[in-house]
């Protein structure tokens, strides 16, 4: 069963210039266990997605249509005190840059034991033991449960993070960008730390990347976005062994790879449309190179192919 | 500040890291002496302060009898130097646990609460501060009565709004930082993210105001008392400077001039030197730059 299922999810951002789409008309669903990651270029609305799925968008940001069903209850007609409960407890976060997402004057074990008080009722012992074998869990010793954030490391601070967001047991976890702005050999170690996390914990997840390679990685299905619309969905291997959709093509192309031949790497042209006043049929008519004249005219629809879907005239 | 210091488990250390501060040991060590002026008084007063003496000791200058000479009263300057630490103290300790107290709790609901609450707030803190600190102090003074209540009662009154300006204006920015909206991404609520996530964040600023307040309540019993409106019963050092002015002998009597203000100026300077330390040692990252 899916766990998370999303239908025609629209969030507008209200400019005095107009609605800006930020995400517009898009559906996926998760299966219990598995990782959808979210790509594309800065902008696309793979953030905006993503928090949307803890109804996390703040003014002028706004759902105004579609619906998102967590264990096949809607959660865009929640009450705030309704998803808060939810937040942390069923529905979690790794956000990008924990240099700045841990409180500086409170200890790590402060930290992580708060969080269990306010979802359960146990009592602080508990919690306290809870939080130190959450620590262990995310590779810190629980030794250092009475350090500040100051005294950790960057990647010691975005595993603090895991083991906060994890401690009530959460079954659906949103990874926004965890890997950002840490070292590659970090980069490393915390993705094993996350997917030993997501196994030991049974969790769901959506992984959030414009990293190529880590989304590889880490996930089963991967949605490519852009402009606020998803373009291609499609099981992991496939789609990096043969991207369907030209943006996908033109994305996957502008990556370097270690293996196989040393090919000169492709920019894709332009720049992605205005989402207030986005170009008529496909978005990525103007940077694509395929484009016809029926791109410009008819939106394509998010069709079938294979177990995958494209959006795209050109593909069928 | 318990609760702070708890949590860190590390008592000894905040005060070796104190005592290591230099203006902090300076502070510490004037103030405990003050204290303990205060609480010894009645061993170290060599006579009853308020008990006035043989008429032939009228305004006597610094003796062997008389460490610091004799008021018009004949009674004892040492005496009533050592007993007015204990209402100077009281009233700063009390008055500046209030304001900040109160200022931080509308501080922190105003700041938290932008809006209609928020903005409610603080128009009603704009108008505790636009009213004339003195003339107010003198009216209230006048017609609650000459009674040291009284003068707690009025300095908290027109303090409080500070602390509530700078508590508010540390929230207002703190609210918005990435570590509170990740309590928020999981689960907090509001309560929780006021007074579990933003207020220890906002405790050096408390300790500042704190010393910040002691030291106005301190001014402000001395002024009150010297223009007449303090418990003439009691003896501070506010009324031993309004009787020497009343007196009319101020020009020839210094015995009778400094004691007071020389308290007053040094118990004020040693609690800026303490607030200073306290604020720099509670600043995440200081006691790793000591070497501890």
């Amino acid at each position: 069963m899916a766990l998370i299922e999303v239908e025609n999810l629209k969030i507008y951002f209200m400019t005095r210039r107009g609605p800006a789409k930020a995400v517009d008309d898009i559906g996926f669903c998760i299966e219990e266990n598995k990782t959808l990651g979210l790509i594309g270029e800065s902008g696309c609305g793979k953030t905006t997605t993503a928090m949307s799925l803890m109804k996390f968008i703040k003014p002028p940001g706004k759902i105004v249509g579609g619906s998102i069903r967590y264990m096949g209850n809607d959660i865009v007609p929640m009450t705030d005190e309704q998803i808060r409960r939810l937040r942390g407890k069923e529905i979690s976060i790794v956000r990008q840059e924990a240099q700045n997402a841990l409180n500086p004057v409170l200890t790590i074990g402060k930290q992580i034991t708060e969080m269990i008080l306010e979802h359960e009722t146990v009592t602080r012992e508990t919690a306290l033991a809870r939080a130190k074998n959450q620590l262990n869990l995310v590779g810190i010793s629980d030794q250092r449960i009475n350090s500040f954030p100051h005294e950790f490391s960057g990647g010691m601070k975005q595993r603090a993070m895991a083991a906060i967001a994890t401690a009530c047991n959460p079954k659906f976890l949103i990874l926004d960008e965890p890997t950002t702005g840490l070292d590659v050999v970090v980069q490393r170690q915390i993705l094993m730390m996350l997917r030993n996390l997501k196994n030991e914990l049974n969790l769901t997840a959506v992984f959030i990347s414009h990293d190529l390679s880590v989304v590889a990685e880490t996930c089963d299905r991967v949605a490519v976005m852009y402009a606020g619309k998803i373009m291609e969905e499609s099981d992991t291997v496939s789609l990096y062994q043969n991207p369907l959709h030209p943006y996908s093509k033109a994305l996957i192309g502008a990556y370097p790879s270690l293996k196989g031949e040393r090919k000169q790497l492709k920019s894709i042209p332009g720049a992605p449309p205005s989402l207030i006043d986005p170009p008529p049929g496909c978005r990525f008519t103007p940077r694509c190179e395929l484009a016809e004249s029926i791109c410009s005219r008819e939106e394509p629809g998010l069709d079938p192919i294979d177990g995958r879907r494209v959006a795209c005239h050109m593909v069928k | 500040m318990a609760q702070y210091l708890r949590k860190t488990n590390k008592l000894k250390e905040f005060f070796q890291l104190l005592f290591g501060h230099p203006m902090g040991a300076i502070g510490v060590a004037i103030i405990t002496l003050f204290l303990a002026m205060a609480l010894f008084a009645p061993f170290l007063g060599t006579v009853d302060p308020s008990a006035s003496g043989d008429v032939d000791n009228l305004l006597m200058p610094p003796s062997s009898q008389f460490w610091f000479g004799t008021d018009d009263l004949a009674r004892d300057i040492w005496s009533q130097t050592i007993y007015g630490s204990r209402i100077s103290l009281t009233i700063g300790f009390v008055a500046a646990l209030i304001t900040v107290f109160s200022g931080t709790l509308v501080g922190l609901i105003a700041g938290y609460y932008g809006k209609i609450l928020g903005e409610v707030l603080m128009r009603i803190v704009d108008f505790f501060m636009m009213l004339p600190e003195l003339p107010l102090m003198i009216v209230l003074a006048a017609v609650l009565g000459p009674n040291m209540w009284n003068i707690i009662l009025v300095v908290s009154l027109v303090s409080w709004p500070t602390t509530a300006r700078v508590v508010r204006s540390q929230v207002l920015s703190l609210k918005e930082r990435p570590f509170v909206e990740s309590s928020r991404c999981i689960g907090a609520s509001n309560f929780q993210l006021m007074f579990a996530e933003i207020l220890p964040n906002v405790v050096p600023l408390m300790f500042a105001q704190a010393v910040i307040m002691i030291t106005e309540a301190i001014y402000a019993e001395a002024v009150l008392s010297f223009l007449g409106l303090g418990d003439p019963t009691s003896i501070s050092w506010g009324m031993m400077l309004h009787s020497v002015f009343e007196s009319g002998v101020i020009a020839e009597s210094y015995w009778w001039v400094v004691p007071p203000i020389a308290s007053i100026v040094t118990l004020i300077v040693s609690f800026s030197l303490l607030g200073t330390a306290v604020s720099d040692i509670l600043e995440p990252g200081y006691k790793e730059k000591k070497g501890f």
